[in-house]
């Protein structure tokens, strides 16, 4: 299988060193995808048309209503995608902000504790998951995690449950994938010290099962199949059984702390870049070197992994591959 | 993002500032014992107690702009003053430096051996002055204290929280282009090849396991790099190899410093968007910054015969033409405050 490099998508500003810094939504009635990167206290977003000709910019500030101070570092921008609406959630040291998934209209703000003066312990929400028909999941520093409720439209978002499950930060959460509905496991969440937690959605959502880390950081994961694919700050993916925390497979697959994985849900295709299949199988596809970059974000464009783009800190350009 | 970046961010630049004005004092061929005072009275200010003690203090990161006036302040503590223009370059030599150490650090927990490295060098400028050497020690204690028990994760934060300081900061310097590890755009070279950081396995190898746990299948693949097994684990005490060499000292009297101002339009309009967010607690900052400087007491020149320039440039022409034909974009906005003590508690604000 060979990727080559399309042209690159141009954004205002340069990416920011942190977890999962890309987040693509396909709109294809529409014949567009949107991009979002952020940059400290914004995020850049485009549009951009199937096409190639058209691409449309704007830039969202974490601006708190009701704050008058300036605005935060964003920790991470994502489109969840709900049955009826999607929704982009951004992230960030003050809290948790929900928008019409092309920017537009601000739906819901939820704010963190912060306390008066700065703590040991930083305060931040990152890690952003979309389950099933109606929740959107937030992790916290605290290690917590906020589980929304949202209607089918509409701004009345609540926060239905907190789960208290992790102690130390959040790092990434991911939900089911692959549109099976056989799978027990609806979501997963991931830690600073690799711990990872296994639930099933719910009014009350129920903890399935811990798969504990090695003291190094996980820092980006996904779901797919039951399976539970976890990137570590030593450069290792590791793939579990979600709901037995058996480990089916360890790939040492990077040189360096990962920043982000992701999965074409219809394939199977890891980007990081390996697919798996099941009973177990995972062969090694393909190799790209984004030359003096370090990447901070990875995602397939489509749901088959015919195309995936990346971003690194200090560039303002979203690198483009297709399958050759 | 993480509130314990600042003393990082200062021993290490501070470590930098200190590496340069010692190379430029000798290259100018200013008496040993002017010289001598000089690198010990910056010392015994950076490392001054009250002066730590605000710098440990939880929170977040500074601007640029007053980062600026800390060091502007610190690299006048002593008899030596500075024009404008080579203030300017030093800062820029400074901060170029410690985000290449900070970008190609192998693993995030690897800053505070960087920082060790600066320690060390540090301490070996001032051991034959017992009273400034124990203000050091001092020092070193408190990083291990503070930092030693953190995970990997949160150095991750440290690292990302100091990379957004950094970012978009292309400076070219001449050290750097010259040893190739910083292309002609400004860009850092991130190497393929070489040990792995300590803790990682070479890539290439997966391993498939049966649900009882065994090892049922290897394969190998080929990852596109070239590397080779970690190297030992530097030491986290006072004293110690580091192993790390990134944070020593990579000037000498006969490698000159000098940089170029890559001032691309892509660049300026990046800087700008960031740097002219209005900031409605500008206030606040200035308040935290006097009371952090109030620690920092800066020497009166008791004799005017005393006090010297150094220039940062080969000639004093040069200097003022870099100072008339710096960019805009890259000026410093140094403030002007004074260091009176100001009451009130300190509010959570954002400075880039």
């Amino acid at each position: 299988m060979m990727y080559h490099k399309e042209k690159s998508i141009q954004i205002k500003s340069s990416a920011s060193a942190l977890y999962n810094n890309l987040s693509v939504l396909r709109i294809a009635p529409r014949n567009l995808t949107y991009f979002s990167v952020v940059h400290a206290n914004m995020v850049n977003m485009v549009s951009a048309s199937w096409d190639g000709l058209n691409y449309s910019h704007r830039q969202l500030q974490s601006k708190e209503p009701n704050v008058t101070t300036s605005s935060s570092l964003i920790m991470q921008a994502a489109w969840c995608v709900l049955p009826y609406r999607e929704i982009l959630v951004l992230t960030s040291q003050k809290g948790i902000q929900m928008y019409e998934s092309d920017g537009s209209i601000m739906v819901y703000w939820h704010a963190l504790d912060t306390p008066e003066t700065p703590t040991a312990q930083a305060v931040f929400a990152r890690g952003i998951a979309a389950v099933r028909d109606k929740y959107i999941c937030v992790g916290i520093s605290s290690g917590s995690v906020l589980v929304f409720d949202v209607p089918s439209k509409g701004s009345n978002i609540t926060l239905s449950e907190v789960l208290e499950e992790h102690k130390e930060s959040i790092t990434d959460m991911a939900s089911e994938c692959s549109g099976s509905l056989e799978c027990i496991a609806d979501l997963v969440s991931a830690d600073d010290s690799g711990n990872l937690s296994v639930w099933k959605s719910g009014e009350d959502f129920q903890l399935l099962n811990k798969i504990p880390g090695f003291d190094m950081s996980c820092s980006s994961v996904k779901l797919w199949k039951g399976t539970v694919v976890a990137g570590y700050g030593t450069g290792q993916i590791r793939l579990y059984e979600a709901i037995t925390g058996i480990i089916h497979a360890e790939i040492n697959a990077h040189a360096r702390w990962i920043y982000s994985l992701d999965i074409a849900p219809f394939s199977g295709l890891v980007r990081s870049a390996f697919t798996c299949s099941l009973p177990f199988q995972i062969v090694h596809m393909y190799n790209e070197c984004v030359t003096d970059t370090q990447i901070c974000g990875a995602k397939f464009c489509d749901g088959d992994g015919y195309a995936f783009a990346v971003t690194g800190y200090d560039l303002s350009e979203i690198i483009r591959y297709t399958q050759a | 993002m993480s509130s314990r970046t600042l003393p990082l961010l200062f021993i290490n630049l501070g470590g930098e500032m200190l590496y340069i004005l010692d190379q430029r004092l000798r290259a100018q061929n200013i008496p040993a014992d002017k010289a001598k005072k000089v690198m010990n009275d910056i010392i015994t200010t950076m490392f001054n107690k009250k002066f730590l003690e605000e710098l440990f203090k939880p929170q977040e990161l500074y601007s640029k702009k007053a980062l600026r006036t800390v060091f502007d302040r610190l690299a006048h503590a002593s008899i030596m003053r500075l024009n404008q223009a080579s203030m300017d370059k030093l800062y820029d030599l400074m901060t170029m430096a410690f985000k290449y150490q900070v970008l190609l650090c192998p693993r995030p927990k690897d800053i505070l051996l960087v920082s060790f490295n600066h320690m060390d060098a540090i301490k070996d400028f001032v051991k034959e002055t017992p009273s400034i050497l124990s203000q050091v020690d001092e020092t070193y204690k408190q990083l291990i204290e503070m930092y030693t028990p953190l995970s990997s994760g949160e150095f991750q934060l440290i690292r990302q929280t100091l990379l957004i300081f950094f970012q978009d900061m292309h400076i070219r310097v001449s050290i750097f282009l010259k040893d190739k590890v910083q292309n002609s755009n400004g860009r850092f070279v991130l190497p393929t090849s070489g040990p792995v950081p300590h803790g990682t396995q070479i890539p290439g190898l997966i391993r498939m396991f049966s649900c009882s746990g065994e090892e049922v299948k290897k394969l190998q693949f080929r990852n596109g790099g070239n590397y080779t097994s970690a190297l030992r684990e530097g030491s986290f005490e006072m004293f110690g190899e580091r192993v790390i060499k990134l944070g020593t000292n990579m000037y000498s009297v006969s490698r000159p410093v000098e940089t170029h101002l890559s001032g691309t339009s892509k660049n300026s309009a990046q800087q700008k968007s960031v740097n002219t967010t209005p900031n409605p607690l500008a206030k606040e900052e200035l308040n935290m910054l006097a009371r952090l400087m109030g620690g920092l007491e800066v020497q009166k020149t008791s004799s005017v015969d005393n006090g010297f320039r150094v220039n940062l440039f080969a000639t004093d022409e040069e200097e003022e033409e870099a100072l008339i034909s710096r960019p805009d974009e890259f000026s410093y906005d140094v403030i002007n405050i004074q260091a009176t003590k100001l009451s009130g508690g300190c509010t959570e604000q954002a400075r880039y």
